[in-house]
């Protein structure tokens, strides 16, 4: 779109938004319509000069401003906005879409309703997306506790599945708030437990409780915002070396692996950084002759003896 | 304010002129003609020659199709067959949509997830036009937080793509992208028809009709390299009707689980992720380590064995055969008892 045709879609648009907000603020305006105050008040100025053949006092487009509020008096007929055009409902309803599927981000069966609502609106059934009648996924009684207890601001009993030691456990957190970092969606919460705020993964909450008492995390831990040190590859943590054979090269659209070079058979070297070392031996074990650990070298003999142990064990079995 | 000073001003700008064009013809139940508006219309009645006042017509007319504003001709009257023109009011207007808090928060979420500049504002043109329909879509989502590392899941470095992707889609053109079946495999160039996108469980697909393969395919986007173009012209491609997208999904990825329980020995305390989904049969001390035998069901053998496999001595599958072979065969590559797929390529 050219400069004049996102101003005119802008303006047009702008007239019933100050109809459906009467005595918004500049502020609020210019945020809401994405422009800046200056931007705004040009644009006031310009809209002023807009109106119906006669151009007459009583013919063009009249606002009020008292104050810094803003009311529009006469629209010119202008008194609603422009229907979405395909690219726009299809950009809202492709990402309620997937987010849908996130545990804990959003209502599902909301984003559903406005996924509807939307295409209803839009008339743009049948349009590039998906547009059979779709149920809201499944969300799991656990992410509903968690959504609840960060919007009422309760605490919450979380059992929780610790990935990186292998252990569930019960804890008693302050929510804070719902983060998504990368692929996955957590909820950052102080861990009365842990004395410290922790990033709890939505699919690894297997059971969850509103308590009757409110989230009440220490100040000081809610300002901080959540740590991400580990999806940001942060140079404090460790990082493995390994080496991926081409028949598990799928592995790197649901890790956070990052390639360092291709090797001529196909392999592929890459490089993962990880916090709990017992975690990325049991990763590294999991995939057998697929992935191997270049380095650390006390990665490596983790591994190593964790695979000669676990054969003793089939070795009793019998 | 004085409006004298409103109407006694000489230039006129080119946005002004088309909101006094899209207010004239949006105020008018019947068709008006080129004429009356040069006449009427502020902004044109100085457009010089009857020619100059054409071509000037002519290229706003465009600029209002092209942004979806529904200028419409016909006849001036019953009586009268110059051809004259008006904006379709209902067709203009985006009928009422109201949302309940947290379905303007479900929005508020999801318009924040795109990266690329399209998509952007695409997104940012229907949130400002929900506004003006009155939508509440700022419902407070301090709730919510969006690091810089994360984007909607699943589409890491494909957003650019899906962009393209979707105007493609939108305006019915065939497009063609590079697209390999494996991250090891080579690119080849494939020419598709799209009919949809469809995300599932983090996984986005591309679903269309391949050309050259002559038959409907499903397309990981992950699996498409970056220099997708549209070619053709636009209003070539249509999805079949009736057509279920989803299925056809679920159809090609579809996984295949393996029918049947597994026997797996856990150590006490450990391999937590397992005992969640299983039986338990009773205990058991393997090795000098107590435990107990537990029961669950198959599903994916692949996934199964890799995760029994990553508990290294803490679990120990029991049954069936092919599963404990499986398990078996992952823990001799790492203890070294077996060449491995990859001896030759250590230095």
């Amino acid at each position: 779109m050219t400069a004049v045709s996102t101003r005119l879609v802008r303006l047009l648009n702008m007239v019933p938004y100050f109809q459906a907000n009467p005595k918004i603020t500049y502020a609020k305006a210019a945020s809401d319509l994405g422009v800046t105050e200056k931007q705004l008040r040009d644009d006031l100025n310009q809209l002023w000069l807009c109106g119906l053949p006669g151009y007459g006092p009583g013919d063009l487009i009249d606002f009020e401003f008292s104050g810094d509020t803003i009311e529009v008096t006469f629209s010119a007929g202008i008194d609603h906005p422009l229907r979405l055009t395909s690219p726009e409902a299809t950009g809202v309803l492709v990402a309620l879409r997937a987010l849908a599927d996130v545990p804990g981000m959003v209502d599902p069966a909301a984003a559903r309703s406005a996924i509807a609502k939307i295409e209803s609106a839009a008339g743009t059934l049948g349009h590039g997306t998906e547009a059979v009648d779709e149920p809201a996924p499944i969300e799991s009684d656990a992410a509903a506790a968690v959504r609840a207890g960060v919007r009422d601001g309760r605490a919450l009993a979380i059992e929780y599945y610790a990935a990186s030691h292998d252990m569930l456990s019960s804890r008693v957190v302050d929510p804070i708030r719902v983060v998504l970092v990368a692929d996955n969606s957590y909820v950052e919460a102080w861990c009365r437990t842990a004395e410290g705020v922790r990033l709890f993964r939505f699919d690894r909450i297997v059971d969850a409780r509103v308590l009757d008492e409110p989230s009440s995390p220490p100040q000081p831990a809610v300002q901080a915002g959540p740590d991400t040190s580990l999806f940001d590859a942060d140079p404090s943590l460790p990082s493995a070396k390994l080496l991926i054979d081409r028949s598990a090269s799928w592995m790197f659209d649901y890790y956070p692996l990052r390639e360092v070079r291709q090797l001529p058979d196909g392999t592929l070297e890459a490089e993962m950084t990880y916090a709990s070392d017992d975690w990325m031996a049991r990763f590294v074990l999991g995939f057998g002759s697929a992935v191997r650990v270049l380095a650390p070298e006390s990665l490596v003999a983790r591994v190593r003896e964790s695979a000669a142990a676990a054969l003793s064990a089939y070795a009793a079995a019998g | 304010m004085a409006t004298d000073t409103r109407l006694s001003r000489v230039a006129i700008s080119k946005v002004e002129r088309l909101m006094n064009l899209v207010i004239a013809l949006l105020s008018t139940r019947t068709f008006i003609t080129a004429d009356r508006i040069r006449a009427t219309v502020y902004g044109y009645s100085d457009s010089g020659t009857d020619e100059a006042f054409s071509r000037m017509f002519e290229r706003d007319k465009n600029e209002l199709r092209d942004l979806g504003i529904p200028l419409e001709t016909g006849r001036v009257s019953q009586t009268d067959p110059t051809e004259g023109y008006r904006i379709n009011r209902d067709a203009y207007a985006l009928p009422a949509v109201e949302l309940t808090a947290d379905e303007a928060a479900a929005v508020a979420v999801a318009t924040r997830l795109w990266e690329s500049p399209e998509l952007i504002t695409a997104t940012q043109g229907a949130l400002l036009k929900l506004r003006a329909a009155g939508v509440d879509v700022d419902a407070p989502h301090a709730d919510v937080a969006i690091t810089s590392t994360a984007s909607l899941p699943g589409l890491r470095g494909s957003e650019e793509v899906l962009g393209i992707l979707l105007s493609a889609i939108d305006s019915g053109r065939t497009v063609q992208f590079p697209h390999r079946p494996s991250r090891s495999e080579p690119y080849t160039t494939r020419t598709v028809d799209p009919w949809g996108v469809v995300t599932d469980r983090g996984r986005w697909y591309l679903v269309g009709h391949d050309r050259d393969r002559d038959a409907t395919r499903t397309f990981r986007l992950s699996r498409i390299g970056a220099d997708m173009t549209a070619i053709g012209p636009p209003g070539a491609v249509r999805p079949p009707d009736g057509v279920n997208l989803r299925e056809i999904v679920d159809r090609a990825v579809g996984d295949w689980p393996t029918s049947g329980q597994a026997r797996v020995w856990v150590a006490d305390g450990r391999a937590t992720a397992l005992r969640r989904r299983a039986t338990v049969v009773g205990p058991r001390t393997l090795g000098g380590r107590a435990g107990e035998e537990i029961t669950l069901e198959i599903g994916m053998l692949d996934r199964l064995s890799r995760e029994i496999a990553s508990y290294g001595p803490d679990a120990v599958a029991l049954e069936p055969e092919p599963l404990r072979e499986d398990v078996l065969s992952r823990l001799r590559a790492h203890a070294g008892q077996t060449d491995g797929v990859r001896a030759g390529v250590e230095k």
